[in-house]
């Protein structure tokens, strides 16, 4: 039995033996039960270590709620402004354990965007939907598949905007009156 | 790189950054890639992605700046940047969990900070730019041996660490059948990476077949389209012997095709945090008492995964954000050596200035993409 297992073991590397540095890591010692980490039990003390420096808070920074302050170091891309800074003050009341934590910051991010065009256009911007989308480049590797967005974002535009103006029973002009004036 | 919504970047011009704590500095970027994740981003399932944010948080460059305290680094280093941002002194660092540091992002305890990855990640900027704040400077940041290739040393700032990571929480030993799911870059470099540690065999699921020609080719390992399979869990217990994989990684996350309840609840209508298909597939793939090695990226909220059979399996999940500085002394030996070859599965290099078309070809997964590099104007030149 020991004969096979040490046969096996060498056939292994013999038949490994084209890709190079096969096994140089293998470590029988690798326990899986345990994350990575070289335990130290340091957090047995709790929030105890000596913290880095404070970055200044010179912005608003909103931090979560399942820790008590601002960590040493934070990113000030973007900051919060507008309706969408309004729900993503909301969102943080929330745990990250809590749906509308995150529903609340995706409901913002999506405002946000709209945000983004206003703020494009305040400043003289026009988007350019086609180069920010890289549909050059999709146009030179599959022209059919960008073909097939603008047709289909056509058509469900004109279905939408068509729907808008002549939805039955609304007071609300139709999209031929609305051209004629 | 300036985010203005799902499918929508551009290049834009924003301010220089500037020091903002005393352990900061500011690097000229000389290269960054494009990753698998930060297509989560850019397709909008990221929670708390603002408008103006700029991605990236695979980078290197040279060191323009430095704060008050910050000793390990001089202007002119040239240095690669680890993705994951970490203070080296809170007690998750000190145990090496250096992508769980508990200082440097106030708005989610549950990952550490991380360049160009939503404010849910700390809100930094990221490195698809020309200059980049560095938090940290001392901890991070790793001066480039001067005999590396740059192309090599801004793979090791992700890629190869995440791959290699899903491999060693695989605790794999010599014989090993080991199961990728997945064969973006990560998924490759994991499958490369399986045969360090000693597998026996090692095989690769996908479903883009240039994907899975490259993989053959580059890690060296069987490669299945799932598309062709009829189920691929029975595919995987039939070839072997019906018992299952012993180790399954799950290198796609949030994004698997292959499902369709998953891909509307999760892609289209956002009920669930991404769609879970390749999760599912490593529990369901793997023998008893085996494990599963999750590097794949999901949202933070909920999954369905089989969890049932996580129990009655007896299975041990392993999962992290990959620990770069940990890792870096022992990558760097295996490229030095020839061991890894990381800028192998470099397939795309593109000016910084056409980066929405960049984003758009890794995106749709055109061109025989693999890996994409952004070259800012002055490194140019």
């Amino acid at each position: 039995m020991e004969n096979e297992i040490i046969e096996k073991k060498e056939s292994l590397e013999d038949i490994n033996s084209d890709i190079v540095g096969w096994g140089v890591d293998a470590d029988p010692e690798n326990d899986p039960t345990y994350p990575m980490k070289k335990r130290t039990n340091e957090e047995h003390q709790g929030y105890s270590w000596d913290r880095p420096p404070q970055q200044p808070i010179n912005i608003e920074i909103l931090h979560s709620n399942e820790r008590p302050n601002v960590s040493a170091t934070f990113g000030t891309s973007s900051p919060l402004s507008g309706v969408s800074g309004e729900i993503r003050r909301y969102a943080f009341k929330y745990s990250e354990n809590d749906n509308r934590h995150w529903l609340g910051l995706l409901l913002a991010d999506r405002v946000n965007v709209v945000e983004g065009i206003v703020d494009d256009l305040s400043k003289g911007h026009i988007p350019n939907y086609f180069a920010e989308r890289g549909w050059k480049a999709g146009m030179k590797h599959h022209p059919e598949e960008i073909v097939k967005k603008i047709l289909v974002t056509a058509l469900v535009t004109t279905v939408v905007v068509s729907w808008f103006f002549s939805s039955s029973g609304s007071k609300k002009p139709k999209l031929g009156k609305l051209l004629k004036r | 790189m300036n985010y203005r919504g799902p499918y929508r970047v551009r290049a834009d011009h924003k301010p220089y950054p500037e020091i903002q704590h005393p352990n900061d500095a500011i690097v000229r970027v000389t290269r960054s890639c494009i990753c698998g994740s930060d297509l989560h981003l850019y397709h909008g399932l990221v929670p708390d992605t603002r408008v103006g944010m700029t991605f990236g948080h695979e980078f290197i460059g040279i060191v323009e700046a430095i704060g008050s305290s910050v000793e390990k680094l001089k202007v002119g280093d040239n240095v690669l940047v680890p993705f994951n941002i970490s203070c080296g002194s809170c007690a998750f660092c000190r145990q090496e969990l250096y992508g769980n540091c508990h200082e440097s992002n106030p708005s989610a305890t549950a990952v550490g900070g991380i360049f160009g990855y939503s404010h849910t990640a700390g809100g930094y900027d990221g490195g698809q730019a020309e200059f980049v704040r560095v938090p940290y400077a001392d901890v991070g940041p790793t001066i480039i041996p001067a005999d590396m290739d740059p192309d090599d040393a801004v793979l090791l700032t992700d890629v190869v660490p995440t791959g290699y990571q899903a491999a060693e929480m695989g605790g794999i030993q010599k014989g090993d059948t080991v199961v990728v799911f997945g064969a973006g870059p990560v998924g490759i470099m994991a499958a490369r990476c399986a045969w360090l540690f000693g597998a026996g065999r090692v095989i690769i699921i996908d479903h883009i077949d240039y994907r899975l020609e490259f993989a053959k080719n580059y890690a060296k390992c069987e490669a299945y389209n799932f598309r062709s399979l009829e189920d691929p869990v029975l595919f995987l217990k039939k070839t072997t012997d019906w018992l299952g994989a012993d180790v399954c990684i799950d290198a796609v996350g949030c994004e698997a095709a292959g499902n369709t309840l998953q891909t509307i609840t999760g892609r289209k209508l956002l009920l669930q945090a991404g769609s879970a298909t390749a999760l599912h597939w490593a529990i369901n793939s793997v023998k008893k008492g085996g494990i599963v090695s999750i590097v794949g990226v999901y949202g933070p909220t909920d999954n369905l995964i089989p969890i049932g059979n996580v129990v009655n399996k007896g299975l041990t999940i392993r999962a992290n954000q990959a620990s770069v500085k940990r890792l870096l002394p022992r990558l760097i030996d295996h490229v030095q050596s020839g061991r890894l070859n990381p800028k192998g599965i470099i397939t795309h290099r593109v000016p910084l200035e056409e980066v929405s078309d960049a984003y758009h070809i890794f995106s749709s997964k055109i061109d025989n993409c693999i890996k994409t590099i952004l070259i800012p104007p002055s490194a140019r030149n």
